[in-house]
């Protein structure tokens, strides 16, 4: 595949070993131009180690990444047309705002240090350019770190965890600049752990859990596949809920908070259950559809079979401190 | 952030004409050099030494001499310089160097911003040859300020005299004066040994304290090889003699045997350390910070 028509981002069987912790186990997932692809996951899922891989700075122990169908590891001409930050980005603090985009400027090529103004200009910071970094609270230091990402002219911006540390005003200008910045046409992946804020910005997903991907697609796809549930209340719920349960079509039904609770995969097998309630005397108060909310579903896909949240978070702390041990030793 | 529009990207440079190379990266070295303390440590020790030695000479009552030019050193301004060469070996200019050399990667490792410079359009072999040039660059001039206010610092204790050379004979002091600064130049070698263990246990370490302690460590190992009686069969072959080597110059005529020898023992140290520091930079994860 030739760079020009390579996706931005291909990852295929992606594994990064660490004794025998497999931080990363058998990742694939492909991100499309124009994405914004979020990479969810709880703490010590693998998604800072993947996308410390996907940036070249750690060697996979199998499998690939393609950035614009190039090896980071062969060339850092890889990276051009790319840029992002791991963890939280990271300045020289005895220098200020503007030297260190100046310092980043020059080791990216001519023609990066013209947007230094403009990058500035975008994430809000030119007023404290001249401070120097080891005086910024963390929020300021999170919009340098998106300012050193647009002197690239990115095509493909790679984010971990853009909106961790920030305070709810933070959060939410961080993501109108995600947003905004895919307007523009930049392809975004970014990694996250917070539901909300992947099912706000990102059209797509991975779900990544213990290392390895148990869904990959669009948001909207997974939402589907959980099928559409309905509440219903009436002037006689338990006939209404005999009605339900006799009426084709209608999948599931079963009284729940008060209220009648059923799924049905087609919208006309709802028309017909609210004639057929209609018809059999229990009259309708209310019929809500209720949308499947991503984080039901990212619990569903992550707890597994008998592995429940409280499991999944020690697991995944464990895993946080032995791949810290493993790369502090590394 | 969230009130602003946000401004339209720059132009597009097409091809990224210019792009950085390790003079790019050497140059911005040594900016950060300028902007960090140590530095300053490093070379205020450099400058410090040869004044404190000019005051203590001032005052000191013996004329007599327990080790090279120490007899000198009231009658020539430019055997002070020589004589900071000796002591100096043990620890200082080890210890100065470390301090860069042993910091240069380690802090880098330590603060985070390794990733962020790896991250941009550079090989990792250009940031590593530009790093190594800035800590090469200090170390130069830290001998070089130390062996300029050495010379300054003794003319104006003892005057700018001619030199008794190590084999009896007076050297003019023009003379001596070159002859100080081709020692500073010969001092180079050992001192770039050091750099080059400094720049392996900043890679190998990530830790700055690490790597300048265990330079400082290694330098004072090869001292105490050098003194145990039953080792003093190494001592040709050790680092720490090497640094004695700028003594061949003040012999009439000029001996160069330890100059040669120390070439190709200094190679043997510095070059497998240069060349490990450099495979493990450019194989090692960066992970961290």
């Amino acid at each position: 595949m030739s760079a020009t028509t390579a996706p931005p981002l291909e990852v295929r069987g992606l594994v990064k070993r660490y004794g025998n912790l497999a931080a990363v186990d058998g990742v694939d997932l492909t991100v499309d131009a124009g994405d914004v692809y979020g990479y969810l996951g709880p703490n010590g899922a693998g998604k800072t180690t993947s996308l410390r891989m996907m940036l070249g700075l750690i060697r996979p122990t199998a499998g690939t990444v393609s950035l614009f169908g190039r090896d980071p590891w062969e060339t850092a001409r890889a990276l051009d047309g790319v840029a992002g930050f791991v963890e939280a980005p990271t300045f020289y603090p005895y220098l200020s705002g503007r030297r260190n985009l100046e310092l980043l400027a020059a080791f990216d090529g001519d023609g990066a240090s013209a947007l230094i103004d403009s990058a500035l200009q975008t994430v809000e910071l030119t007023d404290r350019a001249r401070d120097k970094v080891g005086g910024y609270s963390h929020g300021m230091r999170q919009r340098l770190g998106i300012a050193a990402a647009l002197l690239r002219q990115p095509k493909l911006l790679l984010l971990d965890e853009p909106t961790t540390g920030l305070d709810p005003g933070g959060m939410r200008d961080m993501r109108v600049l995600v947003r905004q910045l895919a307007q523009q046409g930049i392809t975004i992946m970014l990694s996250s752990h917070l539901l909300a804020e992947v099912e706000e910005v990102c059209n797509r997903v991975a779900i990544v859990q213990s290392g390895k991907i148990v869904y990959e697609g669009e948001i909207s796809a997974l939402k589907r596949s959980a099928g559409a549930a309905y509440t219903l209340q009436t002037t006689d719920d338990e006939r209404a809920l005999g009605i339900c349960r006799a009426q084709r079509g209608i999948e599931e039904a079963r009284p729940s908070d008060g209220k009648i609770w059923f799924s049905a995969e087609e919208e006309e097998a709802v028309a017909a259950l609210s004639q057929a309630l209609v018809e059999g005397g229990a009259l309708i108060r209310a019929l809500t559809p209720q949308t499947a909310r991503l984080e039901d579903l990212f619990f569903s896909l992550t707890e597994g079979a008998g592995n429940g949240a409280e499991d999944a978070a020690a697991d995944g702390a464990e895993r946080e401190s032995i791949q810290a041990q493993a790369e502090a030793t590394r | 952030m969230s009130s602003g529009a946000v401004a339209a990207p720059a132009p597009r440079i097409a091809g990224r004409v210019g792009r950085p190379s390790v003079l790019t990266v050497y140059r911005w070295e040594v900016f950060k050099l300028i902007h960090l303390k140590r530095t300053y440590l490093g070379l205020g020790l450099s400058v410090i030494v040869p004044i404190i030695f000019a005051v203590a000479i001032h005052f000191r009552h013996s004329q007599h001499g327990d080790f090279a030019f120490a007899s000198y050193l009231n009658r020539s301004g430019l055997a002070l310089p020589l004589v900071i060469l000796l002591f100096g070996a043990v620890w200082m200019f080890p210890l100065i160097t470390a301090l860069v050399a042993g910091d240069i990667f380690a802090s880098e490792d330590h603060n985070g911003t390794l990733k962020t410079v790896l991250t941009r359009s550079l090989q990792r072999w250009q940031i590593f040859a530009g790093k190594t040039l800035a800590a090469t660059t200090y170390a130069v001039i830290a001998i070089l300020l130390n062996g300029t206010f050495a010379v300054v610092a003794g003319t104006i204790q003892s005057g700018f005299n001619p030199l008794q050379s190590l084999s009896g004979t007076t050297v003019s002091a023009s003379h001596a004066l070159g002859l100080v600064y081709l020692a500073l130049v010969i001092y180079l070698m050992p001192i770039a040994t050091v750099l080059c263990i400094g720049l392996l246990l900043s890679t190998l370490t990530r830790n700055s304290a690490a790597a300048v302690v265990g330079t400082l460590m290694i330098s004072l190992l090869f001292q105490l090889i050098g003194v145990l009686p039953g080792l003093q069969g190494t001592q040709p072959y050790l680092l720490s003699t090497q640094f004695q080597a700028w003594q061949g110059l003040l012999r009439q005529p000029i001996d160069w045997s330890p100059i040669v020898q120390a070439v190709w023992v200094c190679a043997m140290y510095a070059v497998p350390a240069l060349g490990a520091a450099f495979l493990i930079f450019l194989r090692r994860d960066v992970a961290g910070g």
